[in-house]
């Protein structure tokens, strides 16, 4: 049966990522017969009212989702197609209670126009009283109008024509439950609840699964799965990040907030490269925004120059069984970081478990950093959210079950992991040196100082 | 940290990695607190074949719960026993250690828990 999706007209490259990973948790088949990222709204096919319910009642980014009456042109062919196609669906509407709205994209009528427009589907044969709040169905007629900023412009008439009857209205309302500005307890860099929430669909976090966030900070991930169902796990290498000022400021507050602190299983202060976490195949996903060294550093445990260091390893030596002891970090690449996580994803996945992480980069070709894989994870789906000079991408990966892993691709993997070399943040981090460039290319710096040069000798 | 987490969690040096006796930890000095959360079967049948049911033994035993079974419960035992469902249930997701610390047998090292949280860092000679 055809149904159309009404998305939200953001973050248009995890639309359909976010319903079809929620197609495959509830097990039911989804089939996508026309979609567009311009426009708000996508025709698709689900075996049941009930599977197009399930999967829409968990989505952020769908607005609603309704059985497809008839899409058209112009309203008199959108009249007679709902006349041909749907005349048989029509008594079963005669007697219950409805209501027929409108809903205009880039457009929008006034009550009297709106009057009209409804009038125009007198000949259905519903009987039933109109109900404005809660009737037992709701229709409603969506046009789609062109991009025009200029009201006098504007064309007289929609582009396209949808008509349809409400199934299923989706979880958007948790954005605001979930906002940060609601939330007792952030940092610079927690998420945004909107794409957390949207993250931890994507990863197919559920009721029971087991979850896992290496570089936690203040919770959103865990927050967003434990309100999906999931237990939740999270580390720092910063423990204050998680400790906060104690009581409500604080992850754990966070989570009693929204009452979920049943689902924490707990937090603890580790470092994704000396992990504690015994290695077995017991998570079912893991999400993360790991740090990207712009925001916050990326450091890992260690010193930066052993040598020189001798009095700092010495020292651990004899305090670090202190509490009040801090051990040194040292700048960490961002590249051996992500293999890092791939490799910890690949110890610690159920097959078919997700991995779903953020990492930024340039919008420049040149400097773009490639999508990482690894033989036992197949990358499910990119989407991208794009700022002005860079992006941040959500890759989401599954772990093959063994049986479907390339050996030769493992084995070969295995040769070549080594040591990244450089020692500074900036020649750790390729990221990093262009966001504080500017993203420039060399050829540009070399311009800039050049020009900064003449002026001085002027 | 609820003391399903002590199940997943071990020694961080790396040198323990491969010894046995790195696994699990063993609590000391810990101080105890018992939530009241409502009993899940599903997630209990789907959690079993995660759990290492040895290293349960030795926590259970040595945060002073009764001893488990010799061998892990299959999906229908735990249908059918409502006792040693809650008793699961009561061990693995209703008590938390909030103080203490977590030993290595390996090498000796002591992880600190505070507040609910463990620390895992670990001093320069030691990564």
């Amino acid at each position: 049966m055809q149904y159309l999706i009404r998305f939200t007209q953001l973050h248009e490259t995890f639309r359909l990522a976010e319903v079809k990973a929620l197609a495959v948790l509830a097990g039911v088949d989804l089939k996508i017969i026309s979609y567009s990222n311009e426009s708000p709204f996508c025709l698709v096919e689900f075996p049941s009212d009930d599977a197009a319910r399930a999967v829409i009642e968990r989505s952020i980014l769908a607005h609603s989702i309704y059985e497809h009456w008839g899409t058209a042109e112009t309203l008199d062919d959108l009249h007679i197609t709902i006349k041909r196609d749907t005349a048989h669906l029509w008594p079963l509407y005669v007697e219950p209670s409805f209501k027929l709205s409108i809903d205009s994209y880039r457009g929008s009528r006034s009550q009297k126009q709106k009057v009209a427009l409804i009038n125009s589907f007198s000949y259905l044969p519903f009987k039933g009283p109109i109900l404005l709040s809660s009737p037992d169905n709701e229709f409603t007629l969506f046009e789609k109008w062109a991009l025009e900023p200029v009201p006098e412009k504007k064309l007289s008439s929609p582009l396209e024509v949808h008509f349809g009857r409400l199934i299923a209205h989706s979880a958007r309302d948790l954005i605001s439950t979930f906002d940060l500005k609601k939330r007792d307890y952030i940092s610079t860099t927690s998420m945004d609840s909107e794409l957390a929430l949207v993250t931890a669909n994507i990863a197919l976090a559920g009721p029971g699964k087991l979850f896992y966030d290496p570089f936690v900070g203040t919770g959103s991930f865990p927050v967003a799965c434990a309100q999906f169902g999931s237990i939740v796990w999270g580390s720092d290498i910063d423990g204050r990040s998680m400790r906060g000022a104690g009581g409500k400021k604080s992850l754990l507050g966070n989570f009693r907030q929204y009452g979920l602190e049943k689902s924490l299983g707990g937090v603890f202060v580790s470092d994704l490269t000396n992990t504690p976490v015994r290695r077995a195949r017991i998570l079912d996903g893991i999400l993360c925004d790991p740090p990207y060294g712009v925001r916050e550093g990326l450091k890992v445990l260690g010193c930066r120059d052993p040598e020189k260091d001798v009095r700092s390893i010495e020292r651990g030596k004899l305090m670090y069984r202190d509490p009040a002891f801090i051990p040194p970090k040292k700048p960490y690449s961002f590249l051996a970081m992500l293999d890092d996580i791939l490799n910890f994803a690949t110890d610690m996945l159920v097959d078919n478990g997700r991995l779903s992480f953020w990492m930024p980069t340039a919008n420049d070709e040149d400097q773009e950093i490639a999508v990482p894989t690894h033989p036992c994870l197949e990358v499910v789906v990119v989407c991208t959210q794009v700022f002005n000079k860079w992006s941040r991408r959500l890759i989401t990966y599954r772990r093959l079950p063994d049986s479907d892993v390339d050996l030769s691709a493992l084995a070969l993997r295995k040769k070549q992991e080594d040591e990244a070399s450089g020692r500074s943040a900036d020649d750790l981090n390729p990221f990093r040196r262009h966001y504080f460039r500017g993203f420039k290319s060399e050829q540009e710096l070399l311009d800039t100082a050049t020009l900064e040069t003449n002026q001085l000798q002027i | 940290m609820k003391v399903l987490s002590l199940n997943f969690l071990t020694c961080a040096v790396k040198t323990c990695k491969t010894q046995s006796d790195s696994y699990p930890l063993h609590p000391k000095d810990a101080e105890l607190v018992q939530d009241d959360i409502e009993l899940n079967e599903a997630f209990l049948i789907n959690l079993l074949p995660r759990i290492d049911w040895k290293a349960l033994s030795t926590t259970a035993t040595e945060l002073g719960f009764p001893a488990l079974p010799s061998t892990p419960p299959t999906p229908e035992d735990l249908r059918a026993d409502a006792k040693t469902l809650r008793d699961l249930h009561n061990l693995l997701l209703e008590t938390q250690m909030v103080e203490g610390k977590l030993v290595c047998a390996s090498c000796g090292h002591e992880y600190a828990v505070r507040e609910g949280i463990a620390n895992f860092l670990l001093p320069s000679h030691l990564v």
